[in-house]
Parts: structure tokens; sequence; C-alpha cells
């Protein structure tokens, strides 16, 4: 398991330094990052003057230098908007990001375990058609028209809940339901598809060639097996929940990352994008290390590996 | 002969397997049908539109549907912000979401297929070189890459299409790269090579035809994700301009005026469900059927 | 002759098949796949059921106790009377929670690829002790106990270590042994084992054949022994039933089935398989394919391939009818012996 272990954590330090490098070079996609990060209407010598001040009169190579070098001590640059550091700027929005896409992703694996695992278990039936129903709307609905929408029918006309703002548990349910309904979907559709494919394992026919009742085969020979291919794609979705709350933030004015994501772009302060990208694109490979390391715990195929 | 004949007895016709595939599979039908419609919609835009979509009329400007009070046949499901007929720009927005989509996948396809091919049958250094850039840029939160890129490139169509068709291609290099390795440990390319057929025969007789399969099922997929993301782009202000109806553009405008004119923001939403819909029924609905493994089981 | 199955014919048999019919409903259509089949298994005996893939052999036996997948299957008529010491019942008419209680029980599986019909993700040990748990009074450390004694009877070494293993630790034979384990956990009436041996190498083979043979004449149990070998049923069964198309169409004592072969498509099977007696008439090679199932059958399922084939063969499909020597049954409109067409009663 060591060896394992030792080599995913070598890829994941690999992936990380190819991300630095990508995003280095995507800032700089359009050849001239400087008339990038300046207002339109600013002028040639005030160009100038931030191009030197940011260094990127400076051969490619020295650049690259420099930015590794900064990225190597967490020091991604000046927000241009909020004059300050723009790393600790991304740090600060953690909280408020975590909260969301762990509400969302408790949402999503509450309905969907119990959902995938009856429509699994009964093909055909109303149960079935239901989970194929929630799998394939949460594949269709864009979560932010549906976060519109719920702001419509249950801010607007009830008044349960808020329409924008991080205040409390209630303000927490609309964005939480919005940002986990693709997740909801998508491991609506997993559970059920693992759970009919391993009902045609041999060794759930060994289960059932010994007698044991269809709620024990469930318990104990399904449930384990199901709980691999769930864990492989928590983690996938909880890193496309980042992505996703670019919008969900951005509606219910939610202070976190996503919504920072949106106003770095829209004030086009690249050096907190840059910031943002990194950390985003680093959680994520951190995200598929957990995500291996759970695997070794869960499966003993990989467990007792030499 | 008579062998033949007793064995076909009991099997049923080629066309009644096909039509019990297809009634079998009802939903596969509707999205069939569905997509089909929506494609002719965005063909025959200009004819099927009641409005001018780009007309505007300030003194008509947030209508509701004909069906609410205040709303009129005159504009079937209102009008927007500045007084525009949402159904004509719905329909033309049908035009922006297809152009995407089909552009954009048929890049990340052609892209994809011959990295994939590339790595799968060079090996290698090729193979790890390419397989290390894919999982590269899979392992960026693919929305945050396209809307950090769609912010640096400014708003186009063509950049639209450029920036999806870039970014979906590492999913097909993936797939395709995976099926070349499995079809070429398969026995009928094994005694290909052994009967000395040449690279490229093998590469377009045998391993080509086996692709377009999974390559088409998750095209539709993939399809269906672009134009969803395209009005995410649009949404945030950052795919086609302003001028253009597209269906995010719509929904951006929308947003402003949730509180009292929710139909701006919720049709063009609906037509991208139905849209999003039709592609993933179809989808659903290819697999099963050139998956010959799932068709066995009634 | 055997003595062993004359004293059997004098107990009423444990098991008794009647008009057993199975089909599966598919796309392309519906597949005959047990067509009739009937049978009686002795207590103690082991019955080999021989036939090519797709004869109806594991679909027979499988369905007895509903392992067969539904739907596609679907049991459409039979009878399967079990009767040991404490049951007397008819297999087929029992509810889910009925068969649950003899499957593991009273009747024990083993099946055909140990690598797969293990769970990957529980030790051996608790699969086996799962079962006891589920059908005797063994619990906690007692059952655990009982578990360790089993793997040592089936000759796993250092069973107390190997309990917390999981199976990819343990070799194709060794699993299979974990599977025989399973199948006799419960002191079961009878063992059906799948093609046990298909999946291993040749010595293990031979090594999991001892096995079950041993097993079954020191705890007395009835094994069905499902192959398409005849080379390893004569090594194990006491009876063969030869099937083929989803019907019996022989069936007797090993050595008289083997030495005189009544039915062309045992005739041609035994032909295929290396020399083990002399007098076997020469037919190497059956030519032909297995027959297709989408269609009910009217006539003999072999006649297509049968080199003996005649009009009647065509029109009716030949029941089971005694030959001469006892317990010796075959289906076939040709009398081997005789050398001639049989007379049939209209």
């Amino acid at each position: 398991m060591q060896r394992y272990l030792l080599s995913r954590l070598i890829q994941s330090v690999v992936l990380m330094i190819g991300v630095l490098v990508l995003v280095f070079f995507i800032v700089r996609l359009t050849g001239d990052p400087a008339r990038l990060m300046m207002p339109r209407d600013a002028s040639p010598e005030n160009i100038q003057a931030f191009r030197e001040a940011m260094g990127f009169d400076a051969p490619l190579h020295v650049q690259f230098f420099n930015y590794m070098r900064g990225a190597l001590t967490g020091d991604f640059g000046r927000s241009l908007h909020y004059r300050a550091p723009a790393m600790s700027l991304v740090v600060e929005r953690i909280p408020a990001t975590l909260e969301l896409a762990l509400a969302a992703l408790f949402f999503a694996l509450v309905v969907s375990i119990p959902l995938g695992i009856i429509g699994g278990t009964r093909p055909g039936s109303i149960w079935d058609t239901l989970c194929r129903g929630i799998g394939l709307i949460g594949q269709t609905v864009p979560n932010f028209w549906l976060a519109l929408m719920l702001i419509v029918f249950f801010s607007v006309e009830l008044r349960w809940f808020p329409t924008f703002g991080r205040d409390g548990l209630r303000s927490l349910v609309l964005p939480a339901i919005a940002l986990g309904f693709f997740p909801l979907g998508k491991f609506t559709r997993l559970v059920r598809a693992s759970v009919l494919e391993i009902r045609n394992e041999d060794y759930i026919r060994t289960a059932y060639s010994k007698g044991l009742l269809e709620q024990h085969i469930l318990t104990r020979h399904i449930f384990r097996n199901v709980a691999i291919t769930l864990v492989s794609i928590v983690g996938v979705q909880f890193g496309y929940m980042l992505g996703g709350s670019i919008y969900i933030e951005s509606i219910f004015a939610w202070p976190g990352i996503g919504r920072m994501v949106n106003e770095a772009v829209q004030a086009r302060d690249f050096p907190l994008v840059q910031a943002i990208a990194v950390f985003t694109a680093g959680f994520v490979v951190l995200l598929n290390l957990l995500t291996d390391i759970a695997y070794a715990v869960i499966d003993p195929r990989i467990r007792y590996e030499n | 002969m008579r062998i033949d004949a007793i064995d076909q007895r009991g099997v049923y016709s080629p066309l009644r397997r096909f039509m019990k595939l297809i009634l079998r599979d009802k939903a596969g039908l509707f999205g069939v049908i569905l997509f089909l419609l929506i494609v002719l919609i965005a063909i025959f835009a200009p004819q099927i539109s009641p409005h001018d979509p780009l007309q505007q009329n300030l003194r008509l400007s947030r209508q509701p549907p004909a069906w609410q009070a205040g709303g009129t046949w005159e504009y079937p499901l209102g009008t927007d912000n500045l007084g525009r007929d949402m159904l004509s720009r719905i329909i033309y927005g049908t035009r922006v979401s297809l152009t995407v989509g089909f552009l954009g996948v048929l890049i990340a396809s052609t892209l994809g297929l011959v990295l994939g091919m590339l790595a799968g049958y060079m090996g290698g250094r090729t193979d790890s070189f390419i397989m290390w850039i894919t999982n590269l840029f899979l392992a960026v939160p693919y929305l945050l890459l396209v809307v950090v890129v769609a912010s640096i490139l400014g708003r186009s169509l063509l950049n639209v299409i450029l920036i999806f068709g870039f970014t979906n291609a590492p999913l097909f290099v993936r797939i395709t790269r995976g099926e070349v390795l499995r079809i070429r440990k398969s026995g009928y390319v094994e005694s290909a090579i052994s009967l000395g057929a040449s690279q490229g025969r093998i590469l377009f007789d045998h391993i080509l035809p086996n692709l377009i399969g999974p390559l088409l099922t998750v095209a539709t997929f993939e399809m269906s994700g672009m134009i969803f993301y395209e009005a995410g782009l649009g949404f945030l202000g950052l795919s086609v301009p302003p001028n253009i109806p597209s269906w995010g553009n719509m929904l951006s405008a929308g947003r402003q005026y949730i509180q009292f004119s929710p139909w701006i923001a919720a049709y063009p939403g609906l037509a991208i469900v139905f849209t999003s819909l039709s592609m993933n029924l179809l989808g659903d609905w290819l697999r099963d059927v050139l998956d010959p493994k799932i068709r066995r089981s009634a | 002759m055997n003595s062993n199955v004359n004293s059997n014919k004098n107990d009423k048999p444990i098991l008794e098949v009647r008009d057993l019919h199975v089909r599966f409903d598919t796309v392309d259509g519906v597949i005959y796949a047990v067509n009739g089949v009937s049978f009686d298994l002795y207590p103690g005996e082991t019955l080999g059921v021989v036939g090519e893939s797709g004869s109806g052999k594991s679909v027979t036996m499988m369905s007895l106790l509903r392992l067969i997948p539904e739907p596609p299957g679907r049991i459409v008529s039979g009878t399967a009377r079990f009767r040991s010491r404490e049951d007397d019942l008819d297999l087929l008419q029992l509810n889910m929670r009925q068969r649950a209680k003899i499957r593991g029980n009273r009747i024990g599986f083993i099946f055909q690829d140990p690598m797969s019909s293990l769970n990957p993700l529980i030790t051996i040990g608790e699969q086996i002790k799962e079962s006891l748990e589920r059908h005797t009074k063994w619990r906690g450390p007692e059952a655990r106990q009982r578990v360790v004694e089993l793997l040592e009877h089936v000759g796993i070494p250092d069973p107390d270590a190997r309990y917390g293993n999981y199976p990819h630790q343990f070799s194709g034979g060794m699993r299979q042994r974990v599977m025989i384990a399973i199948a006799i956990a419960c002191d079961p009436d009878i063992i059906i084992a799948d093609e046990p041996t298909t999946a291993l190498d040749v010595t293990v083979q031979a090594q999991i054949v001892d096995l079950t043979r041993r097993l079954s004449e020191e705890l007395g149990i009835a094994v069905i022994w499902i192959s398409h070998d005849l080379g390893v049923v004569a090594g194990i069964a006491e009876r063969v039933m030869v099937m083929y198309g989803g019907t019996v169409v022989e069936t007797g004592v090993v050595d008289d089935l083997y030495a005189h072969p009544r039915h062309p498509y045992t005739v041609g099977l035994l032909g295929a398989l290396p020399k083990l007696h002399e007098n076997v008439p020469e037919l190497v090679n059956i030519s032909g394919t297995p027959p297709s199932l989408f269609a009910a059958p009217s006539r003999c399922p072999f006649e297509p391939r049968c080199p003996w084939a005649f009009k009647t063969c065509r029109e009716r499909r030949p029941a089971l009818e005694s030959v001469q020597r006892d317990g010796h049954f075959s289906a076939c409109w040709y009398d081997m012996e005789k050398d001639k067409p049989r007379e049939v009663r209209r």
C-alpha cells in the first residue's frame, strides 16, 4: 500500500507543477498580459508603466522563473482591485465556499443513495422510473437557471428563504440545493447503475445460493461495492461544484471563492484570477489524492497489494 | 439449408427487432424527435419567428406571457426589458446554441480522435506525454478553466467555439485511447497484425469503425454539455456579444428582473432544458442501440 | 454392475424433478432453454450432468432454487420434489423465504469461476461464517471456530491465519476449496456443482474432484456434478445424464453408459473423448452446430446433426425410454443395438 500511495503522491506533485505551468501560459494567451489587465481606455504610458511594474517586460523564461519562485512561497502577486496579496484574499473566502459545497454534497448524497439503491434493486418499478427521471433532470437543468427559479418560487412567492446573502442555515438551503442538483443526478444514476451491475456479479449469485436474505445481501454485499464506485466520483463532483459555485455564489451573493472569480473576471483582476485558478486546481489535485487514499482504505485488493 | 430454416423459425425479423428496440425505449424515440425538431427550428428560425428578435420597443418592455394578466398573443412569451419578443429571441437563440454545440464537438472529437489514436497506437513517450497533458486539463475545474479563458480571449462566437472545442478534447482523447488499446488487444486485430496487415490498414479497417459507436455517444452528451456551458458563460456575460440573441445572454438580462418579470429568465432556461434533454435521451438511446451487450436482455 | 447404485434404488429419491420447462425472453426471441427435463437423484449418489454449453444443464439445476436471472428467465412448468429427513416439498412452489431456507442449508452450490464467485471486499472467513449464522445456531467465536475447522477440512493450510484473508490473496484452486467449504458448511443433503473445475488447471482439477468425492462419501451428500467433460464425470459420478438442446437424451450408470452408449449424441461425445473404453464406435467428430433454441421443440433436437436420422425424427420428439439394461434410458427413435428404427407406437 505504501508504494501505491507514494506513486499517487508523486503523480499529484507532478500534476500540480503542470497546473502552475498551464496557468502561467493561459494568462499570457493573448501575448500581452499588461494590456489584458489594464482598463481598456488606459493610456499607452500607463500600460507601459504597469508592464514594467509587473515584470511583464522581462524575457518569458525570467517571468516564468519569478512566477514559479513566487508560487513555491505562496506568493501570487497582489490583487489589482483589492490591493492586497492575492492568495490571502482567496484563503479568506475558503470557509464560505467549503460550507456551501459540503452542504450541496450532503444534500446530493442523502437523496441519491437511498433512491439509487431502491431503483437499482427494483428495475422497472416506479422507484426506478423516478431514479432515471432525477438522473436525467439533474443533467439537463442548468444550475444557474435552477437557482433563479428557486428564488422565484421559494423566496419571492413563498418567502420561505432569503434571496441572497450568507446568514445562517436558512440562507444556505437554496444555494445548496441549486449547487447540489447536478451531483444529485450524477450520483443517482451512478448508484442505480452500479447496484444493477453488482447484482449481476457472480458473487451475488453465490450470496443468494447461501440462502442469505435480500436485506442482508444488500447491506453486506452490495453497499460496500457501491461505496467504492461512489468514492471514485464524489471527489470529481466536489471539484465540479467549485466550478458551479461561480454561478451559484454570484446569484445568491454568497461571499465565497466562486463569487470572487466572477468579480475578479469582471474587474479584469488577473493576478487574483491566477491565484484562484492555482488554488482551486491544487484543491482538486488534493481531492484526487484523498480519493485514492480512500480507495486504498475501502478496497482490500489495494490495501494488501505489495 | 435445412438447419438454417429451422434456426430462423423462432427468431424475430430484423424489422421487428428494430421496432422492438425503438418501442421499448419510448424515451429514446421522444429524444430523437425532439432533437430533430430543435434542429429544424434552428434552420428555419427566420421563417417561424413572429418578430424580429432585435427589434426593440421600449413602450412594450417587460410584457408578461399571453396567458398572464396584461399579456397578448402578439408576444406569446412576453417581451424582455427592451421590449423585444421573447419567443423570437428564443428561436434565434437555438442557432447560437446548436452552432456552438456542433462545431465545438466537431473540433473536440477530431482533435481527440487524432491525439487519442496517436497515444494509443504509438505508446511509449508519445502516449505518456499526450496523456499527461490530457490529465492536466482534466484536473483543472472545467468551468473555472472555461470562464478564465473566455474572459481573457473576449466575447465572440468564434472564441466560444474554439474554447469548447479545445477544452473538451481531453475527454475524447481518453476515450479514443482506451478504445484503441482495448481493440488492439482483441483477437481479430492481433490476427490481422499476424497476417501482415499494414499499420494504416489496421487503423482504418479495424480500429476506426469500432470507435464510431462510443465516440458518437459521448459526442451527443458533450454537445449537450457545451450548450449548457455556453449559456453559463452568457449568463456571466462572457459568451457571444450582447447584440446576438442567445439563451445565455437572455438569462443574464433576465436575472436583473427576476423579482417582477421572472419569465425573461424562465423561458430561455426551459429551452436549454429541452435541448439538453433531447440530447441526453438521444445519447442514452444510442448507447443502448450501439452496445450489443445491453441489447440482449429484454 | 455397481452395487452402490442398486442399494440406492431401494431408497426413495431425495430429489424428483418432473417435466421442467424454462424459457428466456430476449429481444431476439424466446429461448426455449429447458424443455421437459425429468430426473431423480438418490441420497448420497453423485450424478454427472453432461452436455455442450447451451444444452440447458446449468439452467436446469439453477432453476430448482430459482438462481437464474428472472427476467429474462421464466420457469414455465414442472415440479421438483425434495425429500429429506425433515422436508418433503416441491422446490418450485416455495416462496422467497422458504427457498432461502433451503439454499446453502439443505442444498449447497459450487460455481464455475472461483475468481468471481467470492466477494472481493469480504474476508473468506466471513463469507463462510455468514452462511453458518444464517442457517445454524453457531454464533460469534464458536462460528469462527467452526469456519476454521471447515477450512481445514477442505484442505486449506494454516486455516486460522487464512480466515482473515481476502479472496484475491488466494489461488484459483484455493478459492474453489473455499467455495466447497461454503457449500458443505451447513451439512447439506445435496451439492450442486456447476462446472467447478472448468476454470482450473488440470492438476488442480484433479484435487478438487478428489476433495468433492471424499467429502460426499464422508458426509453422505448427494452431488449433482455439471460438466462438459465426460472424462471428469467418469472420475466422480456413479450415474450420468446427457443433455442436448434443453432435453435429457440419455441417462444411465456410468460404466454402462460409457460402454454401451445408446444415443447418437452420446456416441459422438464419447468419440470425441480420449479412448477410455475399447468398444466405443468410431465417430470422432459431431458435425454441425448446436441447435438454436429459438423455437419450441417439436422434433428430435439432435436430428439435424444425426447420421442415423430418418423420417420419424423430423416429425416427433422422442421420449426417454428404457433400453434393456436396468436404469439406462435413451431418447432416440433409432435402436442402435438392433441397428434399425425403433417401432413407433402411434
